[in-house]
């Protein structure tokens, strides 16, 4: 469960980084994302997949998240 | 030469790793690339930021060289122990050439070292009542120094010394700031994780000071200047670019810089990150928390500064706008007058790079400026985000390299003959001995500044003088060589 920072880059797409990881990459898709919730299933474009209770309201980027692995 | 082929340049490497045992083969093939623009993500080609092989020469330093020789140690207006025996201060004072303005020893302690000297009684009875001695002494000799980092040294987490007490307690009886920073040098793979360590000693012992704080005026165009550490006047030269376009520069980070301009860094409306490798995680830090955003910019020659320039006024109004445009229209002559003088004698030379941080990609765009072409770059301690950054920058078919070895570094200049080498002082000597010129890129060879339109003037002539200077063709001794017409007789006798 590492917390990964998730914030916005130039384009407007979602970041996901894991710092001591060494991994930046972009969110692909993200299961609930309306304006009451945001969270559940989250796929990166490298493939991997996570998960996070979906919060609600959304929160506001960039901030800190723990996730969970999606496989597990 | 002409220029490497995608096929030449992948056999060189294939060639290189010839002498390898298998294991240490395999290693090291994930080390080394051909660069291909058309990859997005570099850890498809390289791997970076791994443990390097015992056996083989690597230059990299380790985490208190990251913390206190690079993140902390220009602070001027702070005390840096290093904490431990004499030696990694010692090996760590003021080579890196940070300038800063003060009266060393009274008000800036930049070029001093402070250490607790450690003996065999402090590693077998622990050193926390010596550090405790040493603050106490250190406020008294030099009552004008605004805080104390206490940088650790190996022994210190070997021998399990608890300097946050030592701080905390410390801190209160001086009222001042004393940052304990576990940066022991066997952390991590190289001075990289030591940059992240340093950074999450600023984010939690710095940067929320002035958290309630509201007597620091700011007004709407404060910027931080972050990742600049002043190496031969860096920072100066940047800033005055920046002051000129009309933005108020609040803090440096930390080339000249002091403890309050870090504290007050939270208040400021942009953070510019030139060096991204050491100063990125503070800089998401702040952006998560006090909402400042943070963007790159590159002050190495003038088509990536007027770029880097355009890129900074769009985060403001358009006043700043206006002023980027004059304050490149301004600069325009000089810069034109200098590549028309230095570019004749440098077009078309070859460059092989080997640096840490910033320096593999952001002095490309100088160097292109010159017509010079970069055929191979690595960094030291680099991750996959710098190489994805590194990608783009440099041309196809040329040589990557992370954490290249001695023997692989060699190897590849005598393949592929480059008419400079830009590397460290390890690599230095080596390669004028085999008649290449070479430059000292990681504190610009004792010259400087690099950075912005005055800058580019000096990095100019400094690759000139290297290049096109008469020595290198005195590598041969003179009875060595054979005589005008002699070399076809000698061969006709033979």
């Amino acid at each position: 469960m590492p917390n990964v920072m998730i914030r916005k880059n130039d384009a407007g797409d979602l970041l996901f980084y894991v710092a001591k990881k060494d991994m930046e990459e972009t969110i692909s898709s993200v299961e609930m994302d309306t304006p009451e919730t945001w969270g559940g299933d989250v796929v990166l474009t490298d493939g991997s997949r996570w998960y996070i209770d979906p919060i609600s309201p959304p929160p506001t980027f960039p901030t800190t998240l723990r996730f969970k692995r999606g496989d597990e | 030469m002409a220029t490497l082929t995608r096929e030449e340049t992948q056999n060189l490497i294939q060639e290189v790793l010839e002498v390898y045992p298998d294991k240490a083969k395999k290693d090291r093939a994930k080390h080394l690339a051909v660069n291909d623009q058309s990859i997005e993500q570099s850890k498809k080609c390289i791997i970076s930021n791994r443990k390097s092989q015992p056996g083989v020469m690597t230059v990299r330093g380790c985490a208190y060289a990251g913390s206190k020789g690079v993140v902390w140690g220009p602070i001027k207006d702070m005390v840096h122990i290093s904490h431990g025996p004499v030696g990694c201060g010692a090996y760590s004072r003021a080579g890196r050439r940070n300038y800063y303005v003060g009266h060393t020893g009274v008000n800036t302690f930049g070029t001093m070292n402070f250490t607790s000297d450690f003996q065999e009684k402090d590693i077998v009875f622990g050193g926390d009542k010596k550090l405790a001695k040493l603050i106490t002494e250190i406020n008294e000799l030099f009552p004008l120094v605004k805080g104390i980092s206490v940088q650790s040294e190996c022994p210190i987490g070997l021998i399990g010394d608890d300097i946050e007490a030592v701080s905390k307690k410390m801190g209160k009886e001086l009222d001042k700031p004393i940052v304990p920073v576990r940066c022991e040098g066997f952390r991590g793979v190289s001075q990289s994780l030591g940059h992240h360590i340093a950074n999450d000693a600023i984010r939690d012992w710095v940067i929320g000071n002035r958290d309630g704080d509201t007597s620091f005026e700011t007004t709407k165009y404060d910027v931080a200047v972050i990742g600049d550490y002043n190496i031969g006047g860096d920072a100066w030269a940047s800033r005055i670019l920046l002051e000129e376009m009309g933005l108020r520069v609040v803090a440096q980070w930390s080339g000249d810089g002091t403890l309050s301009e870090m504290e007050l860094t939270p208040k400021v409306k942009l953070n510019l990150i030139h060096c991204y490798r050491s100063m990125n995680y503070i800089s998401r830090f702040m952006e998560e928390k006090y909402g400042v955003p943070w963007m790159e910019y590159n002050f190495f020659g003038p088509t990536k500064i007027a770029e880097s320039l355009r890129k900074i006024a769009a985060f403001f109004d358009e006043t700043i706008q206006a002023n980027a445009e004059k304050v490149i229209e301004k600069y325009t002559a000089e810069y034109e007058a200098i590549i028309a003088k230095y570019r004749p004698r440098l077009e078309g030379k070859k460059v092989m790079l080997y640096v840490g941080g910033l320096r593999p990609r952001h002095v490309i765009g100088a160097y292109e400026d010159l017509g010079m072409e970069v055929v191979g770059t690595g960094y030291e301690f680099a991750h996959n985000d710098d190489y994805d950054r590194t990608i783009k920058e440099m041309g196809d078919a040329t040589l990557l390299y992370d954490d290249v070895t001695g023997y692989e570094f060699e190897e590849f200049v005598k393949k592929v003959k480059p008419d400079l080498i830009g590397s460290g002082i390890k690599e230095k000597y080596i390669f004028q001995k085999m008649g290449v010129p070479f430059r000292q890129m990681h504190s610009w060879d004792y010259s400087g500044p690099y950075h912005g339109y005055d800058g580019f003037a000096i990095f100019a002539r400094d690759m000139d003088m290297t290049v096109n200077n008469p020595c290198w063709k005195s590598m041969q001794a003179p009875w060595q060589k054979p005589a005008e017409g002699e070399a076809e007789a000698v061969a006709a006798s033979a």
